[in-house]
């Protein structure tokens, strides 16, 4: 059996996924350096050992299946990087490096390379490792640099949320009072994933990576808009439209997963429409599990099943030259 | 009859390598990835599947020439059946913890297409001998099949084989294994593996 | 609680929480055969709605009488026989009735009677409608059959669309066909366990 060895004809040439990769590593940046310094140098070694280890795999997959190794487009180096930016710093270093050999090998390779993956891989990773090993996932713990006094492990906004907030999951405004200020959620003087904490340092990436074009504002305002409305409509104690909008936007991973993951170019839609479908649809399903699901963070799966309606998207909202849409009940 | 023997025992082991109902027909899929989660239910699903098998085979290439071609298909599911009640009664009377975690992948062993299609494509054109080792080795080959995706997904998902701590205290199993997308992904995997390994072989064969 | 409310979580159940694809494993045969394309996936669909609800009205009756005659043990057998006549009749009045429909519906139709999920759903309904609960189990058994049956539909709908895509990637050989179907159907069903437990708090 002869494997044919042809580069694909992306959308963009090779030279510009480079530059968009690295683009996207250098808009990670900003926070990663705010989760080192508030979680410490296990932090840092998370980082490496995701980047490491997905860059590895993926040379070892296209050594042994004898393709062209493309580890310099940073695409690997990148999966990695948002993997380890995905898990809280108290976890094994083994999770993160299980998760980003799943991520390149699984959920990347076996579906043909970049380009070719209909999930996000650093976000089906967080998924496996959520599912597999949910007590090391959830092991979060308070930022130490502010010397908060519960080390081994804390509720994130939502879990406290979720706690304190009477009968049902809703976020309310007189749980913030109780919880977290909005300036330690800006801050990131809250527990979390290594990445998702520091809300200014996200935004830093997020007006870089507008300036540089690599992606439009589209998606994540109106996937964080749509939070902060369904959250307002649907949440809160004292029933429909008391939910606390602001509160919702910037606590767990709503800003970077809709910064850094659901704008991941292979598993968005095409076209203008169908994106404000995705982003909609992605806000939607994060304020419904968030309000009213078994877990306190809907972000991943959100992104993930709109992931997965992405192609349906495409199919019937892209500009049909011929055929026809059939009508169904 | 050395030849009888040697025309058996190929019968026999096409059930369990060159035909196998799960790796290379894929067929039933849905109690294969359901019951799966740990290697006891993997070999009791094979064997109350198997002496279905075994049991409908055997009473199709009986009636084969009675059964008249045009209902052929109902008839099959009326026996299928009545041995599919059979098995349940029995398993309900003498195996209760592993009835309960089958559940009712049971009785759904009706609907199980690799007992229709062992029916259609052989015991009705094949002898009662031939046809009830038909059964037996197709049974054998599903059991061989849950047993080992049922044993790796134990293994890693909850650190055990048949119950049986593997790994001692340190292990930290991967839940996901044992839950439904667990199921899903190890079957891709094996079956993707398995085809890269008889690819290869094929290849040194040429060679 | 009142029953619309029930409905409205059956039906959040059948289709989100519960699906029979990602987290119950009926009708995965179906689900991986004849999910090539979005348009067969949604023809599929709309038959095995359409005879999941009416295996559901009958087998619900027909379960009161075997529960009358104290013969329960002779549901599977029934159910079978109810579900294969019953595609046998659907197809012909199909035929009969719309050609056009026949000729998007009829090649799925035969396949159905060996779709575990019709037989599933019926035997479901079975343990928790027909013997618990009086005439009102009607009405339980037909919406968990449609619902189901839509959860079913959704499930495949999603697949063949990404089937469609993943037609022009480039998946290693020894991957392309099942193997890539089940590992997608494995990652579908994780990103569905972020339903879990959804308005479970009402209930």
């Amino acid at each position: 059996m002869k494997l044919k060895v042809s580069t694909a004809p992306h959308v963009h040439s090779k030279n510009s996924v480079e530059r968009i990769m690295l683009d996207v590593i250098i808009a990670l940046l900003p926070t990663a350096a705010v989760g080192v310094y508030l979680f410490g140098y296990m932090a840092g070694l998370h980082i490496i050992v995701g980047v490491a280890s997905a860059v590895l795999a993926e040379y070892a997959w296209q050594k042994l299946n004898k393709k062209t190794v493309t580890i310099s487009d940073f695409s690997a180096a990148l999966t990695g990087f948002l993997v380890a930016l995905n898990v809280p710093v108290n976890a094994p270093v083994w999770i993160t490096f299980i998760g980003s050999v799943v991520a390149i090998i699984m959920v990347k390779q076996l579906f043909g390379g970049i380009g070719d993956n209909f999930l996000n891989p650093a976000l089906t990773a967080r998924a496996i490792l959520l599912a597999s090993w949910p007590t090391h996932m959830n092991a979060f713990t308070s930022p130490s640099m502010f010397g908060t006094v519960d080390a081994v492990s804390a509720a994130t906004p939502l879990t406290a949320n979720y706690v304190s907030g009477a009968s049902d999951a809703a976020s309310s405004a007189t749980s913030v009072a109780v919880n977290y200020s909005y300036t330690d959620l800006l801050l990131g003087n809250i527990p979390g994933t290594i990445g998702e904490v520091c809300k200014i340092a996200i935004l830093i990436g997020f007006v870089y990576l507008l300036i540089r074009g690599v992606i439009t504002w589209h998606i994540p305002v109106i996937m964080v808009g749509a939070v902060a409305l369904f959250t307002w409509v649907l949440g809160g104690n004292e029933g429909v439209f008391t939910g606390d909008p602001l509160y919702a936007v910037l606590s767990g991973g709503l800003l970077f997963g809709a910064v850094f993951m659901a704008t991941d170019y292979t598993t968005n839609p095409m076209t203008r429409k169908g994106e404000v479908i995705y982003a909609v649809g992605c806000g939607l399903i994060v304020a419904l599990i968030r309000e009213y699901g078994s877990y306190h963070e809907g972000v991943t799966y959100a992104i993930l099943i709109m992931n997965i309606v992405t192609p349906l998207l495409d199919k019937y909202i892209a500009p049909k030259l011929y055929g026809r849409v059939k009508k169904n009940a | 009859m050395p030849n009888k023997k040697v025309r058996m025992s190929t019968i026999f082991l096409n059930g369990i390598i060159t035909e196998n109902p799960t790796f290379r027909l894929v067929l039933g899929m849905c109690p294969t990835l359901a019951v799966t989660t740990a290697a006891i239910n993997g070999v009791g699903m094979g064997l109350a599947a198997t002496m279905v098998l075994i049991g409908s085979n055997v009473v199709i290439s009986l009636l084969r020439n009675i059964i008249p071609d045009k209902v052929r298909i109902p008839c099959f599911i009326v026996v299928i059946c009545s041995f599919v009640t059979i098995v349940q009664m029995l398993m309900q009377a003498y195996v209760q913890d592993l009835y309960a975690s089958l559940g009712m992948f049971i009785p759904l062993i009706v609907v199980n297409c690799i007992i229709l299609a062992r029916a259609e494509a052989f015991a009705c054109k094949n002898g009662v001998l031939a046809s009830a080792i038909d059964g037996l080795g197709m049974g054998l080959g599903f059991t061989l099949s849950l047993t080992i995706i049922a044993s790796i997904r134990e293994l890693i998902g909850s650190g055990k084989i048949f119950g049986i701590d593997v790994f001692g205290g340190g292990y930290e199993p991967m839940l996901l294994m044992i839950l439904p997308a667990g199921g899903f992904i190890t079957l891709g995997l094996l079956l993707g593996i398995l085809n890269s390994v008889t690819a290869k072989s094929a290849m040194k064969k040429e060679a | 609680m009142d029953h619309l409310t029930k409905f409205i979580l059956l039906f959040i159940s059948c289709v989100l929480t519960n699906n029979f694809i990602f987290s119950r494993f009926l009708g995965c045969c179906p689900f991986l055969g004849v999910s090539n394309k979005v348009e067969t996936a949604m023809g599929m669909g709309i038959a095995v709605t359409f005879v999941m609800g009416l295996a559901s009205l009958f087998t619900w009756a027909v379960g009161k009488l075997l529960v009358l005659l104290d013969i329960q043990y002779l549901n599977t057998i029934a159910f079978i026989l109810i579900i294969a006549g019953l595609v046998q009749f659907v197809e012909m009045f199909i035929k009969k009735s719309s050609p056009t429909l026949y000729k998007s519906l009829g090649i799925y139709l035969p396949l159905i009677t060996t779709n575990c999920a019709v037989l599933g759903v019926t035997i479901i309904n079975f343990d928790s409608y027909v013997v618990e609960m009086d005439a009102i189990g009607l009405v339980y058994s037909v919406l968990n059959g449609v619902f189901s049956a839509l959860g079913f539909m959704l499930a495949i709908v999603l697949m063949a669309g990404i089937r469609e895509r993943l037609e022009t990637s480039k998946i290693p050989q020894p991957f392309k066909g099942f193997p890539i179907s089940l590992i997608t159907a494995g990652l579908m069903s994780l990103a569905f366990t972020g339903f879990s437990g959804l308005f479970s708090n009402l209930g």
